[in-house]
């Protein structure tokens, strides 16, 4: 169980890293990489929110939306899923916007206009749904949805890393700003290929 | 409003304000999905879909919706015609809903949809706010198959594999062998670093075609040659 939920966790950060190999979560991984402090800043609360999104959106889906049992039934309500989980992601952002006002105003305005665009991440979304599609239990999904948002973390922290050597290069013209830092990202989401296979060489899975 | 405005509202959103290229909009979706050119326009078709329907709606309810929760608003509009893309995919185009996976709900937070309702559909009449939908479809939907065109040529060798499940008529297994199979393929471009290359060098392209000196009329097919190497 703990060997399998390890498993879970490592393959979320390093194999199936969701910026670098699933391709979510790019707007604000290009938006906000550029200082180190924010990007952990955005990550953090990108976690918490895929943390807390996957506990409520776990429960409501397996006990009201769609329940054992059900499939095939008029009771099974599980097509309401993209709007139902969209709006619990809405109002925990609104939660969270609120908190970091309160109580770390430096933070909230570090991040601005990107905190209430994590909403719209495809990440939080994506991992609630890949949860459910990949039957996964609860506590595997909560695993699961940490080692996806310290995987956004690993990645926006290399990736600053990266930016900074980017940003006093001097590329062609057309290639200034954006398009060099994908070039960039490219190269750095190559480097994560190397880790294809290391989790099921450590854990069996 | 005369007509030439009208024309260029569904022009804007293919090159000038091309929303993959130049808003740097629906970035996600745009890398994941464009191993190959078939699922690009799937993906394009979907999400013009989704587009053209909730701008006219949110256009059609702009002074209904109060300003404070226009937001929330918004993406239950967009919700609600994502579940149905889902659905008419689910029961009429099995492959596609096998190929596209986890992106197709994922359409809901395409900032392209909610950026457009927002920035656009808001603000304007219903008409104007259709085309608009059209025009920036057309654009994402033309990006995203030029992008998997150049993924799939160089990272399978073949071109349009998969179209057999988008036009029923097509035989099974369709596919347009471009480079011969003796050549080994370039099979990083499929994944995940060949994407990130892909999109930065035809940002690039996007750029300097938008933004280079007028004289030199001849430059667009080098341009593109020199992205595609």
């Amino acid at each position: 169980m703990a060997l399998k939920l390890a498993s879970i966790f490592f393959t979320m950060i390093l194999v199936d890293n969701y910026v670098l190999q699933k391709f979510l979560g790019i707007c604000p991984f290009l938006g906000v990489s550029k200082k180190l402090d924010s990007a952990v800043g955005m990550s953090l609360a990108v976690t918490f929110v895929m943390v807390m999104a996957t506990a409520a959106t776990w429960p409501i889906y397996k006990f009201i939306l769609s329940p054992e049992g059900s499939e095939g039934t008029p009771r099974d309500m599980a097509y309401l899923q993209t709007i139902v989980f969209i709006l619990i992601i809405a109002i925990l952002v609104q939660l969270l916007e609120n908190i970091l006002k309160k109580y770390i105003p430096a933070l909230y305005k570090s991040l601005g206009v990107y905190l209430p665009l994590i909403t719209t991440n495809c990440t939080i979304l994506g991992v609630t749904i890949l949860n459910l599609d990949n039957g996964y239990s609860f506590i595997e999904s909560i695993v699961c949805s940490a080692g996806a948002g310290i995987g956004f973390l690993v990645a926006m922290v290399l990736f600053s890393g990266v930016r900074r050597r980017v940003e006093e290069a001097n590329p062609p013209k057309c290639f200034e700003g954006l398009p060099i830092t994908l070039v960039a990202a490219a190269m750095t989401s190559l480097s994560f290929m190397g880790f294809g296979g290391i989790v099921e060489a450590i854990f069996g899975g | 409003m005369s007509k030439n405005s009208k024309l260029s509202i569904l022009t804007n959103g293919i090159l000038n304000e091309n929303p993959v290229l130049r808003l740097v909009l629906g970035t996600c979706p745009t890398l994941a999905v464009t191993s190959m050119a078939s699922n690009g326009i799937g993906m394009g078709l979907a999400a013009t879909f989704v587009l053209v329907c909730s701008n006219v709606v949110i256009s059609a309810l702009r002074k209904v919706i109060p300003n404070q929760v226009r937001i929330p608003c918004y993406i239950t509009v967009i919700a609600g015609f994502v579940s149905v893309v889902q659905m008419l995919v689910k029961a009429f185009v099995q492959p596609l809903d096998e190929a596209l996976g986890v992106y197709l709900p994922l359409i809901v937070v395409n900032c392209i949809i909610l950026g457009r309702a927002e920035a656009f559909a808001s603000k304007n009449g219903v008409l104007d706010s259709a085309l608009d939908g059209i025009g920036m479809g057309i654009g994402f939907t033309c990006t995203l198959t030029i992008m998997g065109t150049i993924r799939e040529v160089l990272g399978s060798g073949t071109w349009m594999s998969g179209l057999d499940g988008l036009l029923p008529f097509l035989p099974e297994g369709f596919k347009i062998q471009v480079i011969p199979t003796s050549i080994d393929p370039f099979t990083i471009m499929t994944s995940a670093p060949g994407g990130f290359f892909v999109f930065g060098v035809m940002m690039a392209a996007a750029t300097w075609l938008t933004t280079r000196p007028k004289k030199e009329k001849a430059a667009p097919a080098e341009a593109e040659e020199g992205g595609n190497a």
